[in-house]
């Protein structure tokens, strides 16, 4: 074993993002994930609740995904390549009066794990708001990929009866996925 | 050996998870967690590729005159006139360089220009409270803004937030990202304030500006210095099974 030859540095605590986050990080194009015109793109929605089940309306939902390779544009990730096609990856929204948030995107494609596991298409959620002193982070699998979320090596760490609150239903134009920050059908957060 | 290879390239980077830094969610003082703060306790997540990859976002969303508060108006701002620096880091002392680092914040008299606040304290005209900047080579940063005001709020009797700035930041992987609050040294404030408070003592210091002569500017600005450390690398593996043992 090696020591770090350099002292560690004490990490900067989180604060809540508060509510007035609108103006500072509320960007014209913060939900479009790809652009308008893009073709086989997708709306993933939602509403956002707390425990009395009420909407929370001063909320932001930000999502990070793969694109439907199951790729990331990112030096991290060994396999980027280099697209053809716009794909931002990254969806940021403020949610309405009525609670809802909305992203503008690509269903993700399957994504290899350092085990040699595949984790079923997924996107990564964080969710900040008054009254969260840090953010919360949770995923959104797909409904219509049973199989693989069947072996998805991080949904099988989690209790088989609470599995439903992240998993997303198809509607019309994409899918639909509530989350209850507390209550009855808490959603699953994850310690990352 | 195809799946050797596999496996060789999917090493991935691997970030310390926070022990004692972040506030509790539940933390009775603020009301506002009564509600909002999950019950269940969290599911251990394992950080893939999904959690060590991040939004790269970059200068095509920032200008120059992105980092001038003061000056986004016809008119200048009114108040003290401040510059807010420091660099981004992680924890292994690493520089954070070409992120983009967000900022909103109060004017000088405690407002902020957003329609659910609307406390008799007068807007001005001339300052908007909204700042993004991309870090340099070094992880540098630097705003020139105002200082802002102390405002009330209804989280307790006569309760008011000690004066602060926001700051998002994103650093390099989903695991970094930080949304986090300034403030300035020795704000007689902060033993009444639950936010600045939910933070575990140890830490709360890394949450205020440290007030800089040196690089403040003669006849002109006030400096105050804020780094912010983003999670690095976690402990290094043991390299020998045995010493696993």
């Amino acid at each position: 074993m090696t020591s770090q030859s350099a002292e560690r540095l004490g990490l900067t605590p989180s604060q809540t993002i508060g509510p007035f986050l609108h103006i500072g990080l509320m960007w014209d194009d913060a939900p479009d994930v790809v652009p308008n015109d893009t073709t086989g793109a997708i709306w993933l929605r939602g509403h956002l609740y707390d425990g009395a089940g009420a909407p929370i309306s001063d909320a932001m939902v930000e999502t990070w995904q793969a694109d439907p390779e199951g790729a990331f544009d990112h030096p991290d990730d060994p396999r980027s390549t280099a697209r053809s096609h716009p794909f931002r990856a990254f969806g940021r929204c403020a949610t309405g009066p009525d609670g809802e948030w909305a992203i503008h995107t690509l269903k993700p494609g399957s994504v290899p794990a350092s085990n040699g596991a595949t984790q079923a298409p997924h996107v990564d959620v964080s969710v900040f708001a008054r009254g969260l002193l840090d953010r919360v982070v949770t995923r959104l699998y797909f409904d219509d990929e049973a199989e693989a979320n069947a072996s998805d090596p991080v949904l099988s760490t989690v209790p088989e009866h609470r599995r439903g609150t992240l998993t997303a239903t198809r509607v019309e134009d994409g899918y639909r996925l509530d989350i209850r920050l507390q209550g009855k059908d808490e959603t699953v957060f994850f310690d990352l | 050996m195809n799946e050797q290879n596999d496996s060789q390239a999917l090493r991935l980077p691997s970030y310390e998870r926070a022990a004692g830094v972040h506030p509790p969610l539940a933390s009775p003082a603020y009301g506002s967690t009564a509600l909002r703060a999950p019950q269940q306790p969290l599911v251990l997540l394992p950080q893939n590729l999904t959690e060590v990859t991040g939004p790269l976002l970059g200068a095509e969303r920032v200008t120059a005159a992105d980092s001038d508060l003061t000056r986004q108006h016809e008119g200048e701002a009114i108040g003290q006139r401040i510059i807010v620096r420091g660099r981004v880091l992680d924890s292994d002392g690493r520089a954070v360089p070409d992120t983009l680092v967000e900022i909103w914040q109060a004017n000088a008299g405690g407002r902020y220009r957003h329609a659910i606040d609307q406390w008799p304290s007068p807007l001005d005209p001339n300052f908007t409270g909204v700042g993004r900047a991309m870090t340099d080579s070094e992880g540098r940063y630097e705003f020139t803004t105002i200082k802002p005001g102390a405002y009330p709020w209804k989280n307790h009797d006569n309760a008011w937030r000690p004066a602060h700035i926001h700051f998002s930041l994103f650093g390099r992987a989903f695991t970094q990202r930080l949304v986090t609050q300034m403030y300035f040294p020795d704000d007689p404030l902060f033993a009444h304030d639950p936010i600045f408070n939910s933070v575990p003592e140890p830490a709360r210091p890394r949450l205020v500006s440290r007030f800089d002569l040196a690089t403040t500017r003669p006849e002109w600005a006030l400096t105050f210095v804020f780094d912010l450390v983003l999670r690095g690398s976690a402990a290094t593996p043991f390299e020998d099974p045995q010493e696993d043992a």
